[in-house]
């Protein structure tokens, strides 16, 4: 069964950098698939995955990520102003953010106004279950 | 006259010792981009010796190679540059990718262990840059996380990018496609592998630095 886990902000919001990212992946190595209000900073985003490859083995492969903020590339510079302001005051509350493990999320496809999950197939990631076990 | 004679001994002592500013350039990108191709062709240009191994298997560059003090030439300029080739960012390493290739499961076992590692260092490295060629397959979508997140880390860090669209000499390159995506950096097509637009490149280059 797969599982959407939807992630409101205000759940991450007091939390350091650190303690944001173990969540997300805590999450992801449990096979959920995480959809995070808001976005995680760049450099939130390159410990991420920098803490996903320490942690990669046997049987977690690593993680699917995508951040997205619809507006950021129309924004005029007033609008972007506005939009710092709102971050420094609320945080990172725009966009939104999908991580899920990569055992479930085979890539995610994404053009500046479309974003596709694509998944494995479910008989391939029981087949991998199984030739795990068998080892 | 002795002071003359003095400042001339110095300015003669100073072009003597003066060191010439060296320029850590980093290559970093996603996993099969031709970073290491691109290293090779700039270092073979410049120097007649190449960096390091490429190859069509993913994560082939797995620590950090460095080939310091190449003198790179553009328009009658010339720079020093050490030359820093990181291996390829990713989000996953799945040891039985790497069977596809032919590897042993000990053998990929092994290789997915060195590439973690590897991206690791790669992560690392970026405070120890000055500048940046971020190279990205032009024949791959461009819209993607770890190509937004290496990006989005040197803005960051106010390190300058140039954007180098390899593989232009497929069929299936777009390198407007890049060019849409990272509106705000100069991007310029190029083949690693056959040379096509190197000349175009170093003048790039030699802009970002300058």
């Amino acid at each position: 069964m797969l599982t959407l886990q939807f992630v409101p902000y205000s759940e991450v919001k007091d939390l350091s950098s650190l303690g944001r990212i173990r969540k997300l992946l805590n999450m992801a190595k449990e096979n959920k698939i995480v959809l995070l209000e808001g976005r995680l900073s760049k450099e939130e985003e390159a410990e991420l995955i920098k803490t996903t490859m320490e942690e990669i083995n046997a049987s977690f492969r690593g993680i699917e990520l995508a951040v997205v903020n619809p507006n950021e590339s129309n924004d005029d510079a007033f609008s972007k102003l506005k939009s710092t302001i709102a971050s420094a005051l609320v945080g990172n509350r725009q966009g939104f953010t999908i991580i899920g493990p990569a055992t479930i999320i085979k890539s995610i496809k994404r053009d500046p106004n479309k974003l596709q999950l694509l998944m494995k197939d479910a008989s391939s990631r029981v087949s991998k279950k199984h030739s795990k076990r068998r080892r | 006259m002795k002071i003359n004679i003095m400042s001339f001994i110095g300015s003669v002592f100073k072009k003597l010792f003066k060191r010439k500013k060296l320029i850590k350039l980093g290559i970093y990108g996603p996993v099969n981009a031709g970073k290491t191709t691109l290293a090779n062709r700039v270092c073979k240009d410049w120097i007649g010796e190449e960096l390091g191994i490429a190859s069509k298997i993913p994560h082939e560059t797995r620590e950090i190679q460095v080939k310091e003090k190449v003198k790179i030439r553009s328009n009658d300029k010339e720079l020093d540059f050490n030359i820093i080739d990181t291996p390829g960012i990713a989000t996953k390493i799945d040891y039985e990718d790497f069977m596809k290739f032919k590897l042993s499961e000990k053998e990929s076992k092994q290789r997915a262990k060195e590439a973690t590692k590897g991206v690791i260092e790669a992560i690392k490295w970026l405070e120890n840059v000055d500048c940046v060629l971020v190279v990205l397959d032009a024949t791959q979508n461009p819209y993607n996380q770890v190509n937004i997140t290496i990006i989005g880390n040197l803005a960051a860090r106010n390190i300058p990018v140039l954007i180098v669209g390899n593989k232009v000499d497929l069929r299936k390159a777009n390198l407007k496609k890049i060019q849409n995506a990272f509106p705000q950096y100069k991007t310029i097509g190029i083949s690693a592998e056959n040379g096509k637009n190197m000349e175009e490149f170093y003048e790039a280059l030699f802009e970002l630095v300058k």
